[in-house]
């Protein structure tokens, strides 16, 4: 409970003694390169093979001559959405991204460099956490957006060079019955999971004491917590919003 | 000037500073001299606010900062410069862009305006032509160096040293030292150095406060600290053979 509490505070000294925009502005952009766009790559190369083999597993288990061939897409279309894009890779955000957000604060507060700035009179926390946050919250979702397309493309490379399913088919599959929620539900699972994520891999940097084997173990601490605490959230938003 | 007054401060059950009183001047070198674990960095935290004290104030200029509100306290900070024991260089900049840093958060100055005054403040510390070099390319000299310049190149009123020479060479420790001193008295700001190095003792200790297991035992300058008469700063300063052969000169 006592962390939960310094996690809430922390939280609030984002808000307080602020700098300039311009100065946010700056430093929210050179964040969302670190955390976005160096993602695609990683992000791309998983989401286009969990389309792959969830096309092909699906199309394995489903035998039945009564049950059409589109809803192997119709499958793969749902879970992709209501769950592989946003939780999945929010997994593996919370590898990539929350152990470096965690370490790159510990290694700063190790070598007193949170201290320099605080001795400037910034506030240290709201100058190197919130920019990480909002940039995090910038691209979190379009990370989503782009998992979920390139998902849906390897499941139809996957599904139609296998012979598994004709194109046609995955198509109608993919457009059969679609609700629109699905999308909203993965946008919002998205800025949830990329808040989580950013801002306890941050608490975890930013509080850390010692030396390096303290900024590891923050770093193991920051990916486990988030990981639990996008679980969570992944459940309590399926049983509200669903 | 700051003015200390009963400063205490305890970790859980340890007493780290007890009722620490002291004035640092103006236009000198102030030195808080001390062995290893008495209380000297935490003492120096307590000044700049990095660590609240338990008891006591701390006083900028008559300005009673521990118990200041927030804009109070971000004003003075911002007239503060620290050097810390490691550099504590922002790694991804370089060189020129960690001692442009606070005139970027903190001033409206033209980027014409902030190279001058960056150049101006690296020449002064003698690394004119290092702008690009990045933190892991430049010697630990070099890196406290840089720090200096970091720290005056706002303009600040109070600089603050903590162990400046800590691993560095004879000759670069003398000339870190002499460069605190030059700045020091060249803008007239109020410095305050924490260090256990007795070369920067004898070379700029105009005035020196002794710390004992968390208590000023000793206050004076570097001409008196020979004849103290008290037992545990004699234990300190005598501690090398140099000291204990001049004493015995």
């Amino acid at each position: 409970m006592e962390t939960l509490g310094k996690y809430f505070i922390f939280l609030g000294t984002l808000l307080v003694n602020r700098e300039s925009f311009k100065t946010y502005f700056n430093l929210t952009m050179e964040e969302c390169v670190k955390i976005g766009i160096n993602s695609i790559f990683l992000v791309s190369l998983v989401s286009f093979f969990i389309g792959a083999v969830t096309t092909i597993q699906t199309a394995y288990n489903l035998v039945s001559p009564l049950i059409p061939d589109y809803v192997i897409s119709l499958v793969v279309r749902d879970m992709t959405l209501l769950e592989l894009s946003p939780t999945i890779i929010a997994v593996i955000f919370a590898g990539k991204v929350g152990s470096s957000l965690s370490s790159g604060l510990g290694t700063m507060r190790i070598s007193e460099q949170i201290d320099a700035l605080e001795v400037m009179g910034i506030n240290s926390a709201s100058y190197l956490v919130l920019p990480k946050i909002l940039a995090s919250l910038m691209m979190y979702p379009l990370l989503v957006i782009l998992s979920a397309l390139l998902s849906l493309f390897g499941g139809y490379l996957a599904g139609t060079l296998t012979g598994v399913i004709t194109p046609y088919e995955y198509i109608y599959g993919i457009r059969f019955e679609f609700n629109e929620f699905t999308v909203t539900f993965a946008l919002i699972k998205s800025f949830a999971f990329a808040f989580l994520v950013a801002s306890i891999s941050c608490f975890k940097g930013f509080y850390t004491r010692g030396g390096a084997l303290e900024v590891g173990q923050a770093s193991t601490a920051a990916v486990t917590q988030s990981v639990i605490a996008v679980l969570t959230a992944d459940y309590l938003l399926a049983q509200l919003l669903l | 000037m700051i003015e200390i007054e009963n400063i205490s401060k305890s970790f859980g059950d340890k007493n780290v500073l007890e009722g620490i009183s002291a004035t640092f001047k103006k236009g000198m070198p102030n030195l808080i001299i001390g062995s290893s674990g008495t209380g000297k960095s935490v003492l120096l935290k307590c000044i700049v606010g990095l660590i609240p004290p338990d008891t006591g104030t701390v006083k900028y200029d008559g300005l009673d900062f521990t118990h200041a509100n927030r804009d109070q306290k971000t004003e003075v900070r911002r007239q503060i410069g620290m050097l810390f024991q490691g550099g504590a260089l922002f790694d991804s900049k370089t060189v020129e862009e960690n001692v442009m840093f606070p005139l970027n958060v903190l001033t409206k100055m033209s980027s014409s305006e902030k190279i001058d005054r960056v150049n101006f403040c690296l020449e002064r510390v003698g690394l004119e032509g290092q702008n690009k070099k990045m933190p892991s390319e430049i010697s630990g000299g070099m890196k406290k160096r840089v720090g200096i310049a970091r720290a005056i190149v706002n303009n600040s009123n109070y600089l603050f040293c903590d162990e400046p020479n800590s691993g560095l060479d004879p000759q670069t420790s003398i000339l870190i030292d002499d460069l605190i001193m030059e700045i020091t008295e060249e803008y007239d700001i109020t410095t305050i150095v924490v260090t256990h190095d007795m070369n920067s003792v004898l070379g700029i200790g105009e005035n020196i406060i002794f710390l004992y297991q968390g208590h000023k035992v000793w206050e004076g300058n570097k001409n008196e600290i020979m004849h103290s008469g008290i037992k545990e700063f004699d234990d300190f300063v005598f501690a090398n053979k140099v000291m204990q052969k001049l004493k015995n000169r």
